[in-house]
């Protein structure tokens, strides 16, 4: 047992002193959360958009004025005549343009029909997408609203509610996903480069070399990085919860559990790449090919899996982070109970047996 | 009571497809208390055969016992009672030396304390800096604590692979004082060292060629086997007569050491004098011809001519 402490206070004092390490495992989580919370999003604000109203009339007036009051829209310059369309997007100026047709009010009060030409950049597909999606429902909005005054006596209304995410935050879908992101780096990639560091470094050959079993110095190197992982669970969760108002629905504990299961999952996957590698660079890239991009690919977190073709659908049911990823989204924003996650937590639970199993089989007592 | 002892060990590596010969039909005993070295040139087998007695590496053929406990299946007992130094530098440089020292004491159950007179000699030289990290050490200082780490269990063997490669000629001596300090103790030692002038130093030695012994004898025993005369020769231009020494056909064999050739005649009762005529012909000046016993790299080289 003294051994063990021993080994573990030694692991401590490897992380402790090298600064790149300290870096990746306390900075690399923070700047993350930070950067996907308020730079990286995908959430339309303040869009420069142009109109061109040919009619100028009340009503195109009105639903320019709903627009500029919408915090989605800018409109950024009004445009005269049609020809000045094209360059204001090749100049990348707008993103929208909103086109009025001549006797815009006229045709509406008299033929009880109108159009809006909406113009997307569609350069960026999902953004165009969105933004014509608001625009639109500006536009029907301002519809309805002269429907009341009419009294026109059938109508269908559709009343939409966001479940979990009213306002459709950003932040509420990759909270989870960088937390499976840190820890595949935190855990997978530091504890396999540390195994292997000592490969290569050639203090594993002294080490086989003594009455300790050889499995022990490896689950001696993993307690520090679980602890460590453990830390950045607390500050990301703290961060997602205080700067980001991401809600924890569920029950904190049964979240932390579920976080904890993973971390021990990943150490796993770390533990039988530091069994396969024989360098710390091979290790960095399987760590890098094999679990990063995945876990961002394929968890569900960046794109999601229903849209994918089948094969992929597949594959991404061998992706740990994947299940994570549902496991915490259902917690977290959800609010459920473990009755709605056990299958997946089971799930992990299998993979970690699997993972542990396979490496231990795999660690070699002798050099070769 | 036979410490070491090696039957019939070989070993193959695999280079991509064709196969490499590492050790070939290796057999020596080594006596307790006995220090021992394994003298060869780099790429010879040395670093395999001790992977193989510290249970590291398995053998394709042949047995090993390392106090009394067979390589492969008791490696475990092995592992508690040998002491390993590894050719290259194999401490944690991030650790300060005396951190590394306590790690090694506790991976073998114990304490500084207990072992602290086994290694004195040779922790007092390095205690002034055991605030230091390992990696800041000079290669000297270095050596002392990779030695002290695998003395500080107090193993019943030790096997150190090269430990005087690129240690300064005033460290190197240093070294082997400390080996023989070392024996006091009644521990048995197993040295290899591509320096022949080391092998001097030891009780016995094995040279090894290729993965094969050449010879194994006391280091006196195997210069006695010399059989031959054995001259240095010295002229003023010391390149060409030594192409010139090994294109003569009275000339059995000459090779450079250092300041002076050292030459074999095939004729044993071949005189000096003619041998100076005949350079003198060739155009050298100055040739001076001394005799001289042989040392082991002489043997050396003589062995591995076959």
């Amino acid at each position: 047992m003294k051994q063990f402490l021993f080994f573990v206070k030694k692991e401590f004092l490897h992380v402790w002193r090298d600064k790149r390490t300290m870096f990746i495992l306390f900075g690399m989580p923070i700047m993350q959360i930070l950067i996907f919370g308020f730079a990286l999003t995908n959430e339309v604000k303040n869009t420069r958009i142009a109109i061109l109203d040919n009619s100028k009339d009340e009503t195109t007036a009105a639903i320019i004025n709903q627009l500029q009051a919408s915090r989605y829209f800018d409109v950024q310059e009004t445009i005269q005549v049609n020809s000045e369309l094209v360059p204001a997007f090749q100049a990348g100026n707008i993103k929208l343009a909103i086109v009025f047709p001549e006797n815009f009010q006229e045709q509406l009060l008299h033929t009880h029909s109108a159009a809006v030409q909406l113009i997307g950049d569609a350069t960026d597909p999902n953004t165009a997408n969105t933004l014509i999606n608001y625009a639109s429902a500006i536009i029907i909005d301002y519809q309805s609203n002269l429907r009341n005054q009419i009294k026109f006596p059938y109508t269908i209304k559709t009343e939409t509610r966001m479940l979990y995410n009213p306002q459709l935050k950003g932040s509420y879908n990759f909270v989870p996903g960088v937390m499976a992101m840190v820890l595949m780096l935190v855990c997978a990639m530091m504890t396999s480069i540390s195994i292997v560091r000592e490969k290569e470094m050639g203090t594993m050959e002294i080490i086989l070399v003594s009455p300790i079993v050889p499995i022990r110095v490896v689950i001696a190197k993993m307690v520090p990085y679980f602890i460590l992982s453990a830390v950045n669970i607390g500050s990301i969760l703290l961060l997602s919860v205080y700067v980001l108002d991401v809600p924890i629905r569920g029950s904190l504990l049964l979240l932390v559990s579920e976080c904890l299961l993973f971390t021990i999952t990943v150490l796993a996957l770390g533990l039988l790449i530091s069994s396969i590698a024989n360098s710390q660079q091979v290790a960095m890239l399987i760590s890098l090919m094999g679990l990063f991009l995945p876990t961002i690919m394929l968890s569900g977190f960046m794109f999601p899996i229903e849209n994918m073709p089948l094969g992929l659908r597949i594959f991404s049911n061998i992706v740990p982070a994947k299940w994570f990823y549902m496991i915490v989204r259902n917690i977290m924003i959800k609010g459920v109970g473990f009755e709605h996650v056990w299958k997946e937590t089971l799930i992990l639970i299998g993979m970690t047996v699997f993972f542990m199993v396979v490496s231990i089989k795999k660690f070699k007592t002798r050099l070769e | 009571m036979k410490v070491v002892s090696v039957k019939n060990i070989e070993k193959i590596f695999k280079v991509g497809k064709s196969t490499v010969t590492a050790l070939r039909d290796i057999s020596f005993e080594i006596e307790a208390g006995e220090l021992f070295g394994l003298i060869g040139p780099d790429g010879s087998g040395k670093t395999t055969l001790f992977r193989i007695l510290t249970t590291l590496m398995l053998a394709d053929k042949g047995t090993a016992s390392v106090d009394g406990f067979d390589v492969v299946n008791d490696y475990k007992q092995i592992r508690k009672r040998v002491g390993y130094m590894p050719g290259r530098f194999s401490l944690y440089q991030d650790l300060t030396v005396e951190e590394n020292l306590s790690f090694f004491a506790t991976l073998f159950n114990t304490s500084i304390e207990e072992n602290y007179d086994l290694i004195k000699d040779i922790y007092v030289q390095i205690e002034k800096f055991k605030t230091r990290k390992a990696g800041a050490l000079s290669g000297g200082m270095k050596q002392k604590l990779a030695l002290s780490c695998a003395l500080i269990h107090r193993p019943s063997v030790l096997f150190l692979d090269e430990p005087t490669t690129g240690v300064d000629a005033v460290s190197r001596k240093e070294f082997w004082d400390l080996l023989r300090n070392l024996q006091q103790q009644k521990i048995t030692i197993l040295v290899s060292t591509p320096y022949m002038d080391e092998a001097s130093l030891c009780d016995r030695v094995a040279l090894i060629q290729d993965g094969k012994i050449l010879d194994i004898d006391s280091p006196k025993g195997i210069t006695k086997k010399f059989n031959h005369p054995l001259w240095s020769a010295q002229a003023d231009n010391m390149f060409k007569l030594l192409t010139d020494l090994k294109s003569l056909v009275e000339v059995n064999s000459c090779y450079p050491f250092g300041q002076e050739h050292h030459v074999t005649f095939k004729d044993v009762r071949e005189s000096v004098n003619d041998m100076q005529a005949r350079l003198h012909k060739l155009g050298h000046t100055s040739i001076k011809f001394k005799k001289i016993e042989a040392g082991i790299e002489d043997c050396f080289m003589d062995l591995m001519k076959g």
